[in-house]
This record gives C-alpha cells, sequence and structure tokens, in this order.
C-alpha cells in the first residue's frame, strides 16, 4: 500500500509530453487566428489594389456611370445602383412570401409530416448551385415571362421601372432568380425563429380570447422579429453579392437606365464579365468596385450579427 | 344566438380565415416554382446523360453537332474541390479546437468567432479576387498563371468558416463529464481531445464538413478568374499549375454559347453537380436525423 502510493507520488508527466501539449495548443491557436489573417488580407489586398483608382476618382466613382476601357474612363455608379435595386426589390419580394411559407410550416393547417417534408425540401433548395440557377433562368424563366414582361411594358409603361422594350434578358428577371435563391434562406431562418417562441406565450393569447391570426400578429411574430429580422439582412448580404445566376441573367450592360426591363449590371456581375480580360487602369477600376461590394457586404453582415446578439436573449 | 358556437360571419374570423388561406397561397407560390426547378434539373439533363460523356473531352464550340464529353471538368471539379479540403479541413478542426476547447471566453476568441460569421458572409466572387490578386497576377506558384491550386485555394475561403463552426459547435456538445473524466484519469489535454472529446464529436462534425464540401464543389464564381477553364484532360500532378475546367466553369462558359449541343452539355452536367450535392445532403440529414434517435434512447 505505502509502496503505490510512493509510485503515484513520483509518477510525473516526461517532458517530451508537455511540450507536445503546448505545441498543439499553440498550433491550434495559429491555426485559429487565420481567419483574422485571411479576413484583415482579403481587406487589405483588395483595398491596395484599388488605391491607384481611389486616388484617380475619389468618391467620383461612385456617382458617374461611364465605364470606357478605350478612353480610361470608370465610375461604377450603373453597377452600385444594379447592386442594390436588385437585392433591395428581390429581398422586397421574398420577405413576405418567405415569413407567409415559414408561418405556414409553423401552424398546424397540415400534418406535421407534410409540414416537416415541405421543411427539409426548402432547405434543401438553399443547395443548389447558383449557376445552375442560372442555366435555369436562361433557358426556362425568361421565356416564361417574355409575354408577361410585354404586358408590363404595354400596361404600365408610363411609370419609368418598365419604360423600356423588354429584349431578352433584364434587370427583372435578375430580381427574379434572386427570389429564388433568397426565398429558403428567409424561409428556413424565419421557421427557427417562429419555432423558438415560446408555447406559453401562444396559449397565453389564445386564453385572453386572441384569435389564431391575432395571435400571430400581436405576439409571436413580435416576439420572432430579431431572428427574422437577422435572416433577412443574412439574405440581403447573400443577394448583394450573388454573382453567377445574376450574371448570366442580367444582360451585362453598363448603360444606365431606370428601367428594370433594360439589361443592367451588378457589382459582382461587373466582376466577373471583366476581370479576366482587364489590365491596366481598369484592374485598378475594378478592384474599386469589389471594394465597394465588401463594404456593402461587411456593413450588412455586421449590422446582422449586432442585431442578433442585442435581441437574442429576449425570451 | 348562441355565443357559445362557432359563428362564421363574425369579423374575426373571417379575417382569420382570410390570413390562413394568404398563407396557403404564399406556401404554394414559395413552393410550386421550386419543385418545377429541381424536376425540370433532373429530366432535363438526366435526358442527356449518356456513357461517352464521361469519358471524353468537350469539343470547342462551333457548328461541330457533338459536343463531347466533360471528363475533364469532372475530374477538375473532384481535384479542386480536395485541394480546397486538404487546405480547409485542417485549419478548420484546429481553429474549432482553439475556439471550443482552449478559450475561455475572451476577447480574442470572440473576435475570431465573430471573424468566421463575417467571413462567411463575404461574396463568394471577392473570394476569387483575393486570390487574384495574390497568386494568379503575382506568379507566385512557380511562375503559373491561372491554376486548378489557385481555384482550390479559393475555394478553400469559402469552406473554411463552415468548418471552424460546425468544428466549434460540434465539440461544445459533448458532455463536460467526458473531459473531467479522461483529464481525471491523468491524460493530458492533447490526449483527451485527440482522443475523447474530438472522436465523441465526430460524426456531428463531419457530417457539417461533408455539407460544407458540397457546397464548395458547386461554386463558381471563385473559380473563373483563379482555375479559369480546360477543354484538355487531366493527365498528371503537372496540370495543377495549369487551366483546370471544372463542372461549375463549365455550365457558365456553355450556358452562354449560342450553340445547342454545349447548352445540352452544361445540363447534362448541371444534372451530375445538383444530384450530387443534393443526394450529399439528404444522406447526411438521414444520417443526423438516425443519430439523434439513438441518442434519446
Amino acid at each position: 500500500m505505502e509502496e503505490k502510493l510512493t509510485l503515484f507520488k513520483n509518477r510525473k508527466r516526461f517532458g517530451i509530453e508537455k511540450n507536445i501539449d503546448i505545441i498543439f495548443k499553440n498550433t491550434a491557436l495559429v491555426l485559429s487566428s487565420f481567419v483574422a489573417i485571411i479576413l484583415l488580407g482579403i481587406i487589405l489586398v483588395v483595398f491596395f489594389q484599388s488605391f491607384e483608382s481611389f486616388s484617380r476618382y475619389g468618391l467620383k466613382f461612385l456617382v458617374t456611370s461611364e465605364w470606357n476601357p478605350v478612353k480610361d474612363e470608370y465610375g461604377a455608379f450603373t453597377a452600385i445602383y444594379g447592386t442594390l435595386v436588385t437585392s433591395f426589390l428581390s429581398l422586397l419580394i421574398t420577405i413576405p412570401l418567405g415569413v407567409g411559407t415559414a408561418i405556414f410550416i409553423t401552424e398546424d393547417f397540415v400534418p406535421k409530416v407534410v409540414r416537416e417534408i415541405i421543411g427539409s425540401f426548402v432547405e434543401l433548395l438553399a443547395a443548389i448551385p447558383s449557376v445552375v440557377l442560372g442555366l435555369w433562368a436562361i433557358f426556362v424563366m425568361e421565356p416564361f415571362f417574355r409575354a408577361f414582361f410585354v404586358f408590363l411594358h404595354n400596361f404600365f409603361g408610363w411609370i419609368p421601372l418598365f419604360s423600356t422594350e423588354p429584349t431578352g434578358r433584364n434587370s427583372l428577371l435578375a430580381i427574379l432568380i434572386l427570389v429564388v435563391m433568397l426565398l429558403p434562406i428567409v424561409t428556413s431562418i424565419a421557421r427557427d425563429s417562429l419555432n423558438q417562441v415560446p408555447k406559453k406565450l401562444r396559449n397565453a393569447a389564445y386564453g385572453i380570447g386572441a384569435s389564431r391570426w391575432k395571435t400571430i400578429f400581436s405576439v409571436i411574430l413580435p416576439a420572432a422579429l430579431s431572428g427574422i429580422m437577422a435572416g433577412v439582412l443574412l439574405a440581403l448580404g447573400r443577394a448583394m453579392g450573388e454573382t453567377m445566376a445574376v450574371t448570366m441573367i442580367i444582360g451585362n450592360s453598363n448603360a444606365f437606365s431606370w428601367s428594370l426591363l433594360s439589361p443592367g449590371y451588378t457589382i459582382s456581375s461587373m466582376l466577373a464579365n471583366q476581370f479576366g480580360e482587364a489590365d491596366g487602369s481598369q484592374v485598378s477600376s475594378l478592384f474599386y468596385a469589389a471594394f465597394v461590394l465588401m463594404i456593402l457586404s461587411l456593413v450588412v453582415n455586421i449590422f446582422a450579427q449586432w442585431l442578433v446578439k442585442k435581441f437574442s436573449l429576449k425570451y | 344566438m348562441n355565443s357559445l358556437y362557432y359563428q362564421k360571419r363574425l369579423s374575426r374570423n373571417i379575417g382569420d380565415k382570410f390570413f390562413t388561406s394568404l398563407s396557403v397561397i404564399c406556401a404554394l407560390i414559395a413552393i410550386l416554382p421550386l419543385i418545377f426547378l429541381v424536376t425540370y434539373i433532373l429530366i432535363k439533363g438526366g435526358s442527356q446523360i449518356t456513357p461517352e460523356l464521361f469519358t471524353l473531352e468537350p469539343n470547342p464550340p462551333g457548328d461541330d453537332l457533338d459536343a463531347g464529353g466533360i471528363n475533364p471538368a469532372l475530374i477538375g471539379t473532384l481535384i479542386i474541390t480536395t485541394i480546397a479540403s486538404i487546405i480547409a479541413i485542417p485549419v478548420g478542426v484546429g481553429g474549432g479546437i482553439y475556439l471550443a476547447e482552449y478559450s475561455k471566453g475572451g476577447a480574442f476568441s470572440r473576435f475570431i468567432r465573430f471573424g468566421v460569421n463575417v467571413l462567411a458572409g463575404v461574396p463568394s466572387i471577392i473570394a476569387g479576387v483575393f486570390i487574384y490578386a495574390l497568386i494568379v497576377s503575382t506568379k507566385i506558384l512557380f511562375g503559373s498563371m491561372y491554376s486548378g491550386l489557385a481555384g482550390g485555394m479559393a475555394l478553400s475561403i469559402l469552406m473554411l468558416p463552415t468548418v471552424i463552426k460546425t468544428t466549434d459547435e460540434g465539440l461544445k456538445l459533448v458532455p463536460n463529464e467526458l473531459r473531467y473524466a479522461s483529464l481525471g484519469v491523468g491524460a493530458s489535454m492533447y490526449t483527451t481531445i485527440l482522443k475523447v472529446t474530438l472522436p465523441s464529436a465526430f460524426r456531428s462534425i463531419a457530417t457539417g464538413v461533408v455539407l460544407g464540401i458540397a457546397r464548395a464543389a458547386g461554386e463558381t464564381a471563385p473559380l473563373i478568374f483563379t482555375a479559369l477553364f480546360s477543354y484538355y484532360y487531366i493527365t498528371g500532378l503537372g496540370d495543377l499549375f495549369y487551366e483546370m475546367g471544372s463542372l461549375a466553369v463549365l455550365i457558365y462558359n456553355f450556358a452562354l454559347e449560342p450553340y445547342d449541343a454545349q447548352n445540352k452539355l452544361a445540363w447534362a452536367a448541371s444534372f451530375i453537380l445538383v444530384l450530387s450535392i443534393l443526394s450529399v445532403n439528404i444522406f447526411s440529414r438521414i444520417l443526423a436525423a438516425f443519430t439523434e434517435k439513438t441518442k434519446r434512447v
């Protein structure tokens, strides 16, 4: 007995094992800081590459829409306007559809099995690559909506948004394909936050005689609002950065037009189109545009995270 | 008038009916196009599948009726995704281990977690622009410009946040009793992590990582000016330093060609891409549901 105890007392960890432990910890530390390094690297590299264009045009770059590699004049207003318009309008369509669908699959209108199937199906769709959506948009959606666009132009042509003759690819199609992409995101996040609202809130509302939709509008939705808002902001970030599907269907024209029925541009589609063949100061201008895009999506994302942190612990 | 019975005409009941049908309509508008989209891709793409598709090179676009196959793009996608995984999985798992096992919720770990979320929100084309500036335009990789290697690096930037997040969250779910037990019998920290916590979180981490890989396989934007595209067979390791095709870029390039034969090739490639991504997703979902059931018992 005595012997054994001393055996344990004298048993110390080998020096080499201690060193391995320290090395392991520090390796993990270094690997985790890679994220910060990459993030800062992206910001710095894009900023420094755009420096030439930035010092030449300054903020004028953001409000002029000339993009002329021959004359070496660059301004990204058309692309920035296109990015903002397509992402905001697509979000405007997606929010009611997505939240409505989320309510449908969190209430008990249909049996639970059906709701779960619909829910996981919607989540699966988020996994479809955007380039495939673009292919589908070119060959299925564009012919399908052609007649509708002509109708829009004929009857609402007096509104500047529909003032041009529809010819093939245009911004409105880009908005519609963005809706298809954003719906799964908004729906699944809205569903999660609706599910997290405690049951007792609903029961209390029913108990004092509120009808189902009175409960939804006055109790459930306000309680889930922060989660839904965060989801919407994430979707907005995704919409602004979305490249492939939009590039394939928006028509890629730098001529500025208020009309949604004319071909347009977004920052990301401009990058996808021109980056490969650009040289000289065009490259720097493209980096400048990329920098603008990055700042836009960073602001939206950070705001979304702040929103989640600020409001998520309410219930 | 008995107010204890349900009254159809009551304004609150009419309003309820109205909103219920509105939400049903929302769900229908949202889901029907999605169902249509998936079936269309699977039917249209599936009808283009032939054995030669998997063995031939694509022919350069032109008036040729025969477009060839997608072998180089298929292999290219596998190679580029593998490169991305080789970079992102060790870095991501290591980073996740630090966040979940070592950090004590201080400023550094909060900053890293915040950075992970921000990096996840960076537009995928920015990753391509970054790698272009860092690697392609500087020719830092032994003088090669566009290369499969550069494409893999761009994709790894997109995979990294997913891997870190799933590792971090998977490890956090491991009960602390396991760690105490291991440390209590005298195991060192790294033995505890490698032999106890990582293995017990393995399945949830693996699921997340596989989903991340599937997601990366369909990404196009980071590849169009890093890996570019190639029509030719991949024959050896040296090809890593040259332009490399991928299914996603093939779909992009050939969808915009005016020729029917190339368009068909794009549909076939979409079929393969969508089918593999969806089956990976469904499979990991079933696996996750299965483990959840066994855990509850």
